[in-house]
């Protein structure tokens, strides 16, 4: 069956959404957003992923209402927003503290945006039932939110601000309240209700499990600086910095000097042992300061010396995390360097290959990490 | 419960009838069937009879009650106002004289703001009477109204207007359909309090009533110059009695209710 791949940032008609031109915010001299410039477009599930005070939350004020930016401009569907009051925005919010009124019952919670547009009462009472039985939440229609339970609260807070078919809807760390069970039910009931609504989420999390579940792409923030934006696919095989790779999931991280022969790079990394041989397509300068990346999936771990590949070291085994499904063992090479490999428990404990002080071999092929510059 | 200790329950007695002992006193005389204040012949609401029969008397409680209703929701509309503006306007200049200013008129002598009110009504060639004492009220109780109204704002989530603005309200709509229904019970006990207020002022009302309107603290300090007289006790124990309903109704509705309030608010934010 042919499918069209959802991929409108690689299409140069598609029209973004959304549109941050150099966008800086400043409060005070402390800068929370430098010099920000990123497209979002239409259908979007798009995540802002990055430390606790990078300036997710910032983002997402900025294209609500409540801040206005120091410096740039930020276009929906390419008109400047600055001058449109956050009341008279077609994007609603979905607040990090969920923000309910507690003098109104659910109903009312959900119904409070659509009488503001003066909407018909009947219409009303279609669209707030519609919502509720999106978000499953028809039993608990005269509830107060104090009197219902914080998943609960959660999508209330979520077919609140949905009820207006907005344009482009934002997410400020929406499961963060919940456990991890209900958190990952969630995530998928949201995916499908973007699906089915089709308008275009920008999600903040912090969780980069959650990122990596739902988002068609993900941008990877520091210090109000986007560092890599990419699916979530390139993301973790191709980062384009230690602070990604470091960021999403586990990896080895380490420092050598480069030697590029064409495509092929060796980098020699510590006295004594032999240069890890990796694939890049930069350009790497002789003797240049680079770091190679590998996840530790991708390492194998073996009792005897491999053929025919390209990198192998000894070393002991140092420390065993038991996952369930997987170990990840701790090897300790003879200069003291620490390598992370992770192995599938397709066996019994008992009857593990590995143990404690083992003495292994780790191995991976030229093209299993990627090379950095910083 | 801890046991007290006779020297607890002393101090307990000793403390609570240097209050209430003058009180208590007025009240049981008010009941006395003997014209002579200081001898006791035997229960009686004749007092009360008589007192309802007294045009001078009911006239000072029409003037009180016009005079405190009004002034108490003027007070309240404004002390509101002010309370919104300190807690919510952030950082802007001047904002600390500003809430100074607010506060002032708390532990300012009442001599003196009377006093200067009375020039001001006098310079702008205001007559005095009835409007005069409104504003005069208004004036003074305003800022307890927005110190009780502060106090709730401070603790209410922001987060819960911008929401209210983010689905399309406008900033008068979020206050009237968000914020005020979540501090009503503050604004109703600052409501009660600035009426409270109001109903037994003697001084700042003495400096701004013209000969016209003469409020029911006045008219019962004028005629205890002539002489203590039963009637006076019982107008005195009716008084007691309203005021101590109004206190009592007033600090139940901001405990509780903001209480409640408040574990809504916290339970609505949070699991
Ligand atoms: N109104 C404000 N005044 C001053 N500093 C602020 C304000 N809002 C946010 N900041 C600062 O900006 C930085 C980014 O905040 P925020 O966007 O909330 O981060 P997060 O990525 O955790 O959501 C933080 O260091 C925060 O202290
Ligand atoms: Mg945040």
């Amino acid at each position: 069956m042919a499918q069209t791949v959802f991929e409108p940032w690689n299409d140069p008609d598609a029209k973004p959404i959304i549109q941050f031109k150099n966008v800086t915010k400043r409060f005070g001299d402390f800068t929370a957003i430098d010099d920000l410039t990123i497209d979002i477009y239409e259908r979007e599930f798009f995540a802002l992923l990055g430390p606790s005070g990078c300036g997710k939350t910032t983002m997402m004020r900025m294209l609500a209402g409540f801040e206005t930016p120091t410096d740039g401009t930020i276009l929906l569907q390419g008109k400047d927003i600055a001058p449109i009051s956050p009341n008279k925005r077609a994007v609603n919010m979905m607040f990090q503290s969920y923000a309910l009124f507690p003098h109104l019952s659910v109903w009312e919670n959900i119904a409070f945006g659509l009488k503001r547009d003066k909407m018909a009462k009947d219409q009303i009472a279609a669209r707030v039932d519609e919502m509720l039985r999106l978000t499953r939440l028809e039993k608990f229609a005269r509830r107060k939110p104090h009197q219902i339970s914080g998943g609960q609260r959660q999508r209330v807070a979520l077919a609140r601000s949905l009820a207006k078919a907005p344009k482009l809807l934002l997410l400020d760390e929406p499961l963060g309240a919940l456990d991890k069970k209900l958190r990952q039910d969630t995530q998928f009931e949201l995916m499908d209700i973007q699906e089915k609504t089709g308008t275009t989420f920008v999600i903040v999390t912090h969780d980069q499990e959650e990122a990596m579940t739902v988002a068609s792409r993900v941008a990877v923030m520091d210090h109000g600086k986007i560092i890599q934006v990419a699916t979530p696919a390139e993301i973790y095989e191709t980062p384009n910095s230690t602070y990604v790779a470091d960021f999403i999931g586990d990896v080895n991280l380490i420092e050598g000097r480069a030697e590029q022969d064409g495509d092929k790079v060796r980098v020699a990394w510590a006295e004594g042992q032999p240069a890890i041989v990796g694939t890049t397509t930069r350009q790497f300068d002789k003797g240049q300061t680079c770091h190679f990346a590998i996840r530790p999936e991708k390492v194998a771990i073996t009792a005897t010396k491999p053929e025919n590949i390209a990198n192998a070291v000894k070393g002991k085994i140092h420390d065993i995390a038991y996952l369930g499904n997987i170990s990840t063992y701790h090897v300790a090479l003879p200069n003291g360097h620490m390598i992370k490999a992770q192995a599938a428990n397709n066996r019994r404990l008992s009857r593990r290959s590995f143990t404690w002080e083992d003495d292994v071999w780790l191995s991976w092929t030229d093209t299993a990490g990627v090379l950095l510059e910083r | 419960m801890r046991k007290l200790t006779w020297f607890n329950v002393t101090s307990l007695t000793l403390g609570f009838a240097f209050l209430y002992l003058p009180m208590v006193i007025l009240v049981i005389y008010s009941f006395n069937a003997s014209k002579l204040v200081t001898v006791w012949a035997g229960f009686s609401t004749k007092w009360y009879a008589e007192l309802f029969q007294n045009q001078a008397f009911l006239d000072a409680a029409w003037v009180t009650l016009r005079v405190a209703v009004v002034s108490s929701t003027f007070a309240t509309i404004l002390g509101t106002m002010a309370a919104y503006v300190m807690v919510r306007a952030g950082r802007f200049y001047g904002r600390t004289l500003f809430s100074g200013m607010i506060y002032a008129p708390l532990v300012m002598p009442e001599v003196i703001t009377g006093l200067s009110l009375l020039l001001l009504f006098i310079g702008i060639g205001l007559d005095r009477g009835i409007l005069t004492i409104v504003l005069a009220h208004t004036t003074f109780s305003m800022c307890y109204v927005s110190v009780v109204v502060s106090s709730r704002l401070v603790s209410f989530d922001q987060s819960l207007e911008e929401a209210a603005l983010d689905l399309g309200c406008s900033p008068w709509q979020a206050f009237r359909l968000v914020t005020l229904p979540i501090i009503a019970p503050a604004v109703i006990s600052g409501w009660l309090l600035a009426f409270t207020l109001s109903l037994d002022d003697l001084v700042i009302a003495s400096f701004t009533s013209g000969p016209s309107a003469t409020t029911l603290p006045m008219k019962i300090w004028s005629s205890v110059r002539l002489g203590v007289n039963p009637q006076i006790n019982a107008l005195s124990t009716i008084m007691i009695a309203i005021v101590t309903v109004g206190v009592i109704t007033a600090s139940l509705i901001s405990k509780r209710a903001s209480v409640r309030a408040l574990e809504d608010e916290q339970a609505a934010a949070r699991t």
